[in-house]
């Protein structure tokens, strides 16, 4: 619990910082404080957003106080350490890369140096882990992708990116679930739904899964896509 | 039975919002303007969190088809019954066949309709609110289109009586004072990155207006003004943003987040709308202004505060005069 920060986000919301920046501690304190959130929320919890090193906590102002708040917390967060986080599980996320499916392919080639096959190799070869899921439903942030693929956000975000792209922002890779604006650099596609409205827990990935990228062609982009939209008209 | 003979620009199921399903990176959707729900709702008899029609600019013409007992609030977009100008902020008994319909957008931009009884529908992810993009909950996951025909849950027979021989007697003092302005004044909290504008910048978001561009939408309002820029640029950890953030991408315009904002957010956030001031942005329409006033976060929470007790004082008192005429 050591080193962990309290600030609000607004009069109803307060920001836990595990740390300043990504790693493995901080996204291990992420989890276990999400992990003791969810089994045994306070009565004045509305809910909370757990992010890379933030778990920000949401609460009625009427029932308690931002001091309290934070002394509250102070105290579960005394019990991190007996917190065990869940094995992690390991998805293979398909993805054909550039052309339609991905219009910025180009751009993170030229601006790291390299051959967009470069760009797909480096893409494909890494193991990631999912960081947190949050931006959208089901919208996996992704850690573990190389240095040499990093890129950063687009100036002004686009308007409407189409559901299952795949995006890099940084050092950061992941997919858009919906359509929606945002402003990541888009390299491919996914047939795969990350968003599952009809499950308990409706996003397809959680934090904490190990994940790997492979590339596959138009043609078997096609079949998995009407395979998997299939199984869910 | 509620029948939608024109839609409207956009007219959606909302409710108070899809709550507990961020962390999965479900959007909270809701209403854009809570009190205003939150007061039909309470005027209609209804819980706060009853489903009300969102309805955007250029409203729907809706044919009831059976007695119902309704509130308008919200923005004034110009509601009439049969024809007749339906005065808002109160509660009114519309007979079988009436039709209402809305005119020019007078002042603000939405306003909610809330029926007596609420209107009957499943509830997706445990809300009523229609989300958009990802086309689930409200009525089929989607706007209103013509020809659509809501059901509302039924009222004991006894109380719409009551409420129809009462009709137009709703008090003048419940009316909440008129809080829309063309050119208001928004209090906002420094955000949790506001440390990182340069100086001019950080003066320059509570001194210099900003305009609503057209870009703007229920997902959040992007303003023109004056550039705001960091002090250096960099990249920054997504964390969660909320319902009045005020982020800053890097072409130095502050988007406000509003009802179908992301969870997360990885663009430095200067501002914190203050919620009771939400609904003045909510209500602006494209091309109108505001400014900016600088609040501390504890300011910002015994007005919230206060507005809850109020909300509960104007429960307290519907209820009483309620159970007076009934």
């Amino acid at each position: 619990m050591l080193g962990f920060t309290f600030s609000p986000l607004s009069e109803q919301a307060l920001v836990i910082e595990t740390g300043t920046i990504i790693n493995k501690q901080s996204e291990q304190a992420v989890r276990k404080l999400s992990a003791l959130l969810e089994k045994q929320a306070p009565d004045w919890l509305t809910e909370f957003i757990p992010a890379f090193t933030t778990v920000t906590v949401f609460y009625d102002p009427c029932q308690i106080r931002q001091a309290e708040v934070e002394e509250e917390l102070r105290l579960l967060g005394a019990q991190v350490d007996e917190v065990e986080a869940p094995t992690p599980r390991q998805i293979e996320i398909p993805v054909c890369y550039g052309g339609d499916f991905g219009p910025d392919l180009s751009f993170v080639a030229e601006h790291n140096g390299l051959t967009p096959e470069e760009v797909i190799k480096i893409h494909t070869s890494g193991t990631y882990s999912v960081h947190m899921i949050g931006f959208a439903p089901g919208f996996p942030f992704i850690g573990g992708m190389s240095e040499k693929i990093a890129a950063p956000r687009r100036k002004s975000p686009r308007l409407r990116i189409p559901e299952r792209t795949v995006g890099i922002a940084g050092m950061q890779t992941g997919v858009y679930p919906i359509e929606t604006p945002g402003g990541w650099q888009l390299i491919g596609r996914t047939p795969l739904r990350l968003f599952v409205p009809e499950q308990d827990i409706p996003s397809l990935l959680r934090a904490g899964d190990e994940i790997r990228f492979t590339q596959i062609d138009e043609a078997e982009y096609r079949e998995q896509e009407a395979k998997i939209d299939a199984e869910h008209p | 039975m509620l029948n939608i003979r024109k839609s409207g620009l956009q007219t959606a199921v909302q409710d108070l919002g899809r709550i507990g399903f961020q962390r999965y990176g479900v959007i909270a959707s809701g209403v854009m303007d809570p009190f205003a729900h939150r007061i039909a709702n309470l005027l209609a008899g209804n819980a706060e969190n009853s489903p009300t029609l969102e309805i955007a600019l250029s409203g729907p013409v809706i044919e009831f088809e059976a007695d119902h007992f309704i509130a308008v609030c919200g923005g004034d977009l110009s509601p009439s019954l049969d024809g007749k100008p339906l005065a808002m902020w109160r509660g009114h008994f519309v007979p079988k066949g009436s039709v209402l319909s809305f005119g020019e957008p007078k002042r603000g931009a939405r306003s909610y309709l809330a029926v007596a009884g609420g209107f009957d529908l499943e509830p997706v992810m445990d809300s009523h609110s229609t989300y958009l993009r990802a086309g689930i909950g409200g009525f089929k996951g989607r706007a209103l289109k013509n020809g659509d025909s809501l059901t509302t849950l039924p009222v004991e027979a006894a109380r719409m009586e009551a409420l129809k021989n009462q009709n137009g007697q709703t008090p003048d003092w419940l009316i909440p004072p008129a809080r829309y302005h063309e050119q208001p004044i928004v209090r906002m909290m420094p955000g949790r990155q506001y440390e990182l504008f340069d100086e001019a910048s950080r003066a320059r978001i509570f001194e210099e207006p900003f305009t609503v561009s057209a870009n703007s939408d229920r997902m959040g309002y992007r303003l023109e003004g004056p550039g705001l820029a960091l002090e250096k640029q960099e990249e920054l950890i997504s964390e969660a943003v909320a319902f009045g953030s005020v982020q800053v991408p890097a072409d130095g315009n502050p988007i406000v987040l509003l009802a179908d904002r992301q969870t997360t957010g990885g663009y430095p956030k200067i501002g914190q709308v203050a919620s009771v001031d939400l609904p003045l942005i909510s209500q602006l329409k494209p091309g109108e202004s505001l400014k900016f006033r600088h609040i501390s976060a504890d300011d910002a929470q015994q007005l919230y505060i206060e507005q809850e007790q109020q909300i509960r004082q104007l429960k307290i008192a519907i209820q009483m005069k309620r159970e007076e005429w009934t």
